[in-house]
């Protein structure tokens, strides 16, 4: 299993978050697993909708504190 | 079929540059065909070298230039980057303003004249900033 790449996004406003996962599942292989932090409430359902419409997976989505933990996996 | 979004940014003030920059990088980045067409006060943002500080316009333009909110020249730039967006630069305002294109961003396009961009458009959603 590959290991678990993290995107520090807190602190940052929309679109930051969304955009900083994009460029870094670009860089990403198939079947990579990224986590994203964000302080930002609305990366919580803009990024489950952004991974739904591309194909990718949603592995999980938790609330610790201030901070959204969003992880995802490319799965094209 | 991926959605067609047309965006017309003609205003010069940051809130509306912020808000169409949004636009354009979140779309393209979620597959959309973007098309952004810059004319009259916003087109001189993107002559090279220009850092993009804008007028505010009202209090939202004044809380975007906070830490953490990303700049609407970068927006643009991702939105090329990750989402193949295309910036059209108006062949009219680039005529007034006497520039050529290589003046402008690299990101930037051929300029382009309304005739084409009204028949690139047709049958997209246009929004105008």
């Amino acid at each position: 299993m590959s290991e678990i790449k993290t995107i520090d996004a807190r602190n940052t406003f929309c679109p930051g978050p969304l955009m900083e996962l994009i460029t870094y599942m670009k860089q990403a292989s198939v079947g990579d697993t990224l986590e994203l932090l964000s302080t930002d409430d609305g990366s919580a359902t803009d990024v489950p909708m952004w991974v739904k419409k591309c194909g990718h997976e949603m592995i999980g989505s938790e609330k610790k504190g201030e901070v959204w933990h969003l992880t995802v996996r490319k799965a094209k | 079929m991926p959605r067609k979004i047309h965006i017309v940014c003609v205003s010069g003030t940051r809130e509306k540059l912020q808000m169409a920059a949004m636009f354009a990088s979140v779309a393209a980045a979620c597959g959309d065909e973007v098309t952004v067409f810059f004319s009259m006060n916003a087109l001189p943002y993107f002559v090279k070298g220009h850092k993009g500080e804008a007028p505010a316009e009202g209090e939202f333009g004044a809380l975007v230039t906070q830490k953490g909110v990303p700049p609407f020249k970068q927006l643009f730039q991702q939105a090329v980057e990750l989402g193949d967006a295309k910036l059209l630069p108006c062949s009219m305002a680039i005529d007034l303003l006497k520039l050529k294109k290589d003046d402008l961003d690299p990101e930037m396009g051929p300029p382009t004249g309304l005739t084409g961009f009204l028949t690139e458009s047709e049958g997209g959603q246009l929004l105008t900033f």
